[in-house]
Order: structure tokens, then C-alpha cells, then sequence
């Protein structure tokens, strides 16, 4: 576990340091220092997984909050058969789903109105209730994911922007054969090429279907996200700019948190 | 003893004065001056610095003044040269540094010294060579070169060599190119005295010294897929005696030491040292604060040195799950980690030394402080650089860091620290207790109190 206590700034903080750390090295003189570049990947690892096990905490306990809420107001309703109050109740949620290192919850809940800088996943299949989210679950009815990506420099998960909201591509079906994904480091089994190609990356976005990311994947997922940056040069980082700006749309940006912006600097 | 032999430790034993200081004075400091490598050679007669700027500049010490026993040794300049000049790869757009990342000597075997020097990409074999003495009086050739005219030459006469002023000349005479994608941290010439090799952060190469247009790689842990990257290697050193052993440290605070009669690609280490982390001290910067920065091996080569950013270990070769001794450098900086973090003084990579029969160890700080540990008195001592305390022989006094509490008199506490001066690199006489201590841009030398 890692001890934050000693750190005078917080997970997210962190993480900004660490990208714009990542940024400047790409114009100091001597190009880009593979040790240290690696070191603070290891960095934006661990500051990522405090924050998304505080992001998490969060989630779980707005979730309990709001089954409590959802039960008092089934029961004042009186009208179970209401169909259209569940289907408005709905669409004005989101659902939180579980990947990666919080695979721990096993929950399909929903959540409010985000923050922006919020994460939350909206995977799993339109429900109308809450049930237990399981994995064998696809997810390629959900009617929430709109087509507008973005790409997570820092996970390197790619997600679906809808609405201003964040999705976060993270549904997963073990039982899918884990698909090799140019450019896809946030899950899948690794390209051999150096050189990631993230306009196959996009499109394959849209099909939403990912493997879970393992633990270990996501470990190494970030220092591959990087060293792919380095491996392609400055001059590879200058020409993907121009596809991140296209498939950022200024709307769902303005909604994301001043760390993710990092995407736009870049 | 005050002569030869590297005697008693530090402590109430020893004491150590300020020799000389060499540099600029002004605390303007022009960043090609920075220095980036210090090295005595084989005898400690020599004393080479390199820095930011490509230049090599060589101090000679003095034979000792007979008048004045107490000014043991001086070392003046011997020569100066512009060793590497910043290059441009067009391919990848990327500018190569001039700096001098490492000067290593060779043992002498004739009248002239050579020297290995590298940036990050390309090494170079030095001739250093004196001139005292010059031809005079050509047959052919008038003094100032030009041909005489044939026909006035009357009588044969044979040139002479008459005395000179003493000219030292540095020639570049190999150029070792081309065998680094990443950049050169370390390189190391074999006890063999015809081979060296050079690590860069994923492999490491062979050289035979007389051959440029070759190289073996003998160690390559790039993954197939850069993706799965997860170290890098750190730093290199061939054994002293044994010219099969080589150590290479890494990112993740492991050495590994390979026997190069095993296999042609020492991939596989044939031992690896590792200590297991101390789960209770994990934070954000765990994995910054466990690469090491520098390896050594002992001079009589059954111990090897690492220096990680908070402390230096001393390995015994046959014992691989724990250092035999660890030496805290600056544990007062743990609770600073994040701020060493994002003014980026986490990522200063310290140098460590053995003095010349391995009884003590050195290793620098910040706020131009260095370190001494005395390993079998278990007695340790910090030593400060500085302008202050440069009036010639003057003693040092030991210097003290307070971490918390009441600050007592004379001791700094930590939050007064410079962070900008720091000394990542120190040198020990080979033979002699003679220390160059390498601030920022300044070189000290340092000298036991001859009683």
C-alpha cells in the first residue's frame, strides 16, 4: 500500500507534475532520457492507482447513498409498475462499472452528474435495474456510449465522451478472445511494433468491446503508453496531435479535469 | 601513517584540510563549466574532470615540495582539451550533448597517458603525450618550415634536439562510434588492458581498444516490445582482477554480474543482488529512490559499492539477498521526497568511491556537503565544500543536519539546504588520502592534516 501521508500533494497533483515532466523532456537538449522518463511513469502509476482507489471509495460511497435513496423512493412511489419513472431515473444517471483495480465492486450503480475530471465507466448493458454486474456481460447495446473518443495519455484507456460526460471504455468479456489492439496499451496483448497506430486505436474504440485490463497490464500500461510516445520521436508526437485534436471535441474536454487536459497540451 | 598507505579511517583518527580549489569564483555559473565526471588515475599522478561543455582539463601533481613538507601535493593543470562537440542526428532530429558523462584511465605502458572519454553516444580514446624537446637546425628547411633554395646549400648539417618548454598534447586517436541507441552512462576497461566496455540504459558493448569499426554486445534487456519496459540499466564496471566478471546495476535497485565465458550474450546473470523492499516504506517515489546511481567494486575486488539517492550499500560478492552494510547518506530527506520530486533533484545521480585499501567510503550530498563512512569503526563523518572554508590547510570541520526538533548550535537543519549545490561527483587518491570533491562548477582538493 502506498503511504501518501508523507506527500505533501495529492494524487492528482501528482499526476500533473508528472505529465508536464513528461512534456518538457521532449524539448530538453540530448532528447528524450529513457530512465527518467521511466521513472516518472512509475510515478504517474502510483499516483493514479491512490487516485483512482479514492475515486473508487468515493463511488462506493455515493453508491450506498444512493441505493438508500432509490429504495426510500420506491417505496413512496407506491406505483412499482411506474415504468417510465425508472426509465427517467435512468437516463439522468450514469452507472459506475468496475475494471482493473477495482474489480472489487460488483455493482452496477449509477451515479450522479459528474465532476468534471470524473471518471466513471458506462459499459454495461441499459438495465433498468440494478443488478450484480458480472463479466460475461457485453455491452454493445448501450445506448449511452456516443462515438466521440478520447485517448487517456495517462491510462491510455480509451473512452467515449457523450454529452460532456466521460465513459470509460472499461467492459470487459473474459470470454472474448483478447483482441490485439494497434496502439490499444490499455488492454489487449501487446503489438510488437514500437510504433503505435492511434487512429486504429480510435476506431477500434468504437466497437467497445476491451478486455478487462489486468493488474499487471495496467502496471506496465503506463510506462508502454510513454515509451511508445518516445519510440515514435518528436516528430510522431507532433503528427498524432493533430488526431487527438479531431477526436477531442471541445465539449467533452471542457468538461475533463485540468490533469486530462494534458491530452490537448500534447 | 601520512605517507602511501590510506591509513586509519575518519574520525578522531584523521582530519582532513582544504588543499586547493580550482574554477571559477564567481557563483554565476556558466552551465558549460558544470563538471560531470572526476577521475584519478592508475598512480593518482593525474587527475582528469570533464563537463558540460565537451572539454577535458588534466591536473598534474606536483612532486612533493621538499621546504614544505605540509603542501604534500599540488595539482596544477596539465592539459586541456576540447574532447567531444555537441552533434546534430538528422535522422532523429535529436541534438547530442557534448557532455562528458565519464573519463576512465588506462594503466600507462609507455610515456604517454590515454584516457577514454564519452558523451551520450560516442567514446574516444585519448593519447595525452608531453613534448620537451625539438628539433633544430634542418638541412633542408629553413626554421620557419619554408624549403632553402638547393642551391644554397653548401654543407650537410643533421637537426638537433634541443630542450624545449614542456607542451603536453592531447590526440584523439580512436573514435568508438555508432554502437548506442540510448545514452552511454558508463564505461569500464578490463583488467586485460585491451578490452572496455560501454553501457548505455538497455545494453552493454565490447571493445577491443584497438578496433572501432566492431563492437559486441554482451548484455541487451531491451524487451521486444518496448511497451513491456520496465528497467533500465543504470551503470557498469568490469572486476578489477577478473577480466571475465562484469557487474551492471538497474532502475529497480538490482546488480547483476555476469561471467562472459558463460555464454556470448550474458543475458543471464550468473548472480543477482537484490534486497527485498521494506513494505512499510512505500510511497509514490519508491521506485525513483531505489535506482541506483552508481556501482564500484572494492579495489581488491570482493566487495562492490551502490549508491541509491538515500544511501550507499556495500555487497559482499557471495552474499546475494542483502548488502553486508548500509550507509544512510541523508535519511532526513525522506519525509522531502515530493518536493525533491518537482524541483527534480530526485533524479541526481550520486557517484560513490572506495579510498585505496577500501577501509572507507565517500559519497556526496547537497548543499555541498559530502560523506564519509569509515566501515569497520562503523564511524562516519560530513564534510562541507565551500569557498568558506578554502584558507589553505584549514581544517574541516564535521558538519551537522538537524531533522527535527531543537536545532543545536552549528547544526543546519534541513529545510535551510541548498538544493543546488549538490556534489554528485568525488574521487579518492588511489594511494594517497587525497580527495577531488566536484561542486557545481568548482573542483576541491582535499588532503589529510599532516601532523
Amino acid at each position: 500500500m502506498i503511504n501518501t501521508m508523507e506527500c505533501a500533494v495529492d494524487a492528482q497533483s501528482l499526476i500533473s507534475i508528472s505529465l508536464m515532466k513528461i512534456h518538457n523532456s521532449r524539448t530538453q537538449r540530448g532528447g528524450i532520457k529513457l530512465h527518467k522518463n521511466l521513472l516518472v511513469s512509475y510515478v504517474l502509476r502510483n499516483a493514479r492507482q491512490v487516485y483512482i482507489k479514492e475515486k473508487y471509495a468515493e463511488i462506493y460511497r455515493m453508491q450506498q447513498y444512493e441505493e438508500v435513496m432509490t429504495v426510500c423512493n420506491e417505496i413512496q412511489e407506491l406505483n412499482p409498475l411506474d415504468v417510465e419513472a425508472e426509465d427517467r431515473e435512468e437516463e439522468q444517471l450514469e452507472r459506475a462499472a468496475c475494471c482493473g483495480e477495482a474489480a472489487a465492486i460488483h455493482r452496477e450503480d449509477c451515479v450522479k452528474e459528474p465532476e468534471p475530471g470524473f471518471y466513471r465507466s458506462c459499459c454495461m448493458e441499459p438495465a433498468p435495474h440494478y443488478e450484480h454486474f458480472t463479466l460475461t456481460n457485453t455491452n454493445n447495446n448501450n445506448t449511452h456510449c456516443n462515438k466521440t473518443t478520447v485517448l487517456d495519455l495517462d491510462t491510455h484507456v480509451v473512452t467515449t465522451v457523450e454529452n460532456g460526460y466521460l465513459h470509460q471504455d472499461c467492459c470487459c468479456d473474459p470470454q472474448t478472445p483478447q483482441r490485439k489492439r494497434k496502439g490499444d496499451f490499455g488492454c489487449g496483448a501487446s503489438d510488437p511494433e514500437d510504433v503505435p497506430d492511434f487512429s486504429t486505436a480510435r476506431k477500434r474504440a468504437r466497437r467497445e468491446d476491451c478486455a478487462l485490463p489486468s493488474l499487471e497490464y495496467t502496471d506496465t500500461s503506463n510506462i508502454s503508453n510513454l515509451i511508445s510516445i518516445f519510440g515514435s520521436g518528436f516528430s510522431g508526437l507532433l503528427s498524432r496531435q493533430a488526431d487527438l485534436e479531431q477526436i477531442c471535441s471541445k465539449p467533452a474536454l471542457a468538461s475533463l479535469g485540468a490533469w486530462t487536459r494534458a491530452i490537448v497540451a500534447f | 601513517t601520512s605517507d602511501g598507505a590510506a591509513g586509519p579511517g575518519p574520525g578522531a583518527d584523521m582530519q582532513w584540510c582544504f588543499s586547493q580549489v580550482k574554477g571559477a569564483i564567481d557563483d554565476d555559473v556558466a552551465e558549460a563549466d558544470i563538471i560531470s565526471t572526476v577521475e584519478f588515475n592508475h598512480t593518482g599522478e593525474l587527475l582528469a574532470t570533464g563537463d558540460k561543455g565537451g572539454r577535458v582539463v588534466i591536473f598534474q601533481q606536483e612532486i612533493e615540495n621538499k621546504n614544505l613538507p605540509q603542501f604534500r601535493s599540488e595539482y596544477n593543470v596539465y592539459s586541456t582539451f576540447q574532447s567531444h562537440e555537441p552533434e546534430f542526428d538528422y535522422l532523429k532530429s535529436l541534438e547530442i550533448e557534448e557532455k562528458i558523462n565519464k573519463i576512465r584511465w588506462l594503466p600507462q605502458k609507455n610515456a604517454a597517458q590515454f584516457l577514454l572519454s564519452t558523451n551520450d553516444k560516442t567514446i574516444k580514446l585519448w593519447k595525452i603525450s608531453e613534448r620537451d624537446k625539438r628539433p633544430e637546425g634542418y638541412n633542408l628547411k629553413e626554421e620557419d618550415g619554408r624549403y632553402k633554395d638547393p642551391n644554397s646549400i653548401t654543407a650537410l648539417r643533421v637537426p638537433v634536439l634541443i630542450p624545449m618548454d614542456l607542451m603536453v598534447e592531447a590526440s584523439p586517436r580512436r573514435v568508438f562510434s555508432n554502437a548506442h541507441t540510448y545514452h552511454i552512462n558508463s564505461i569500464s576497461v578490463n583488467s586485460d588492458n585491451e578490452t572496455y566496455l560501454s553501457a548505455d540504459d538497455l545494453r552493454i558493448n565490447l571493445w577491443n581498444l584497438e578496433i572501432t569499426d566492431r563492437s559486441f554486445n554482451i548484455v541487451d534487456i531491451k524487451p521486444t516490445n518496448m511497451e513491456e519496459l520496465t528497467e533500465v540499466i543504470t551503470a557498469a564496471e568490469f572486476h578489477p582482477l577478473h577480466c571475465n566478471t562484469l557487474v551492471y546495476s538497474s532502475s529497480k535497485g538490482t546488480i547483476r554480474l555476469c561471467d562472459m565465458r558463460e555464454s556470448a550474450l550474458c543475458d543471464k546473470h550468473s548472480k543477482l543482488f537484490e534486497e527485498p523492499e521494506d513494505p512499510s516504506n512505500r510511497s509514490f517515489f519508491s521506485e525513483i529512490i531505489s535506482s541506483i546511481s552508481d556501482v564500484k567494486f572494492s579495489h581488491n575486488g570482493r566487495y562492490m559499492m551502490t549508491r541509491d539517492y538515500l544511501s550507499v550499500k556495500v555487497w559482499d560478492l557471495n552474499m546475494e539477498n542483502r548488502p553486508v552494510e548500509t550507509y544512510q547518506v541523508h535519511e532526513y530527506l525522506r519525509s522531502k521526497l515530493c518536493s525533491l520530486y518537482e524541483n527534480d533533484c530526485i533524479f541526481d545521480k550520486f557517484e560513490c568511491c572506495w579510498n585505496g585499501n577500501d577501509s572507507v567510503v565517500m559519497t556526496g550530498s547537497y548543499n555541498n556537503f559530502f560523506r564519509m563512512f569509515e566501515r569497520s569503526q562503523r564511524r562516519d563523518v560530513t564534510l562541507e565544500a565551500s569557498r568558506e572554508n578554502s584558507k589553505p590547510l584549514q581544517v574541516l570541520k564535521p558538519r551537522k543536519v538537524c531533522a527535527g526538533g531543537k536545532r543545536k548550535k552549528d547544526e543546519i537543519s534541513v529545510d535551510s539546504l541548498d538544493f543546488n549545490k549538490k556534489i554528485l561527483h568525488t574521487a579518492w587518491h588511489p594511494q594517497e588520502n587525497i580527495i577531488a570533491v566536484a561542486t557545481t562548477n568548482n573542483l576541491y582538493i582535499f588532503q589529510d592534516k599532516v601532523n
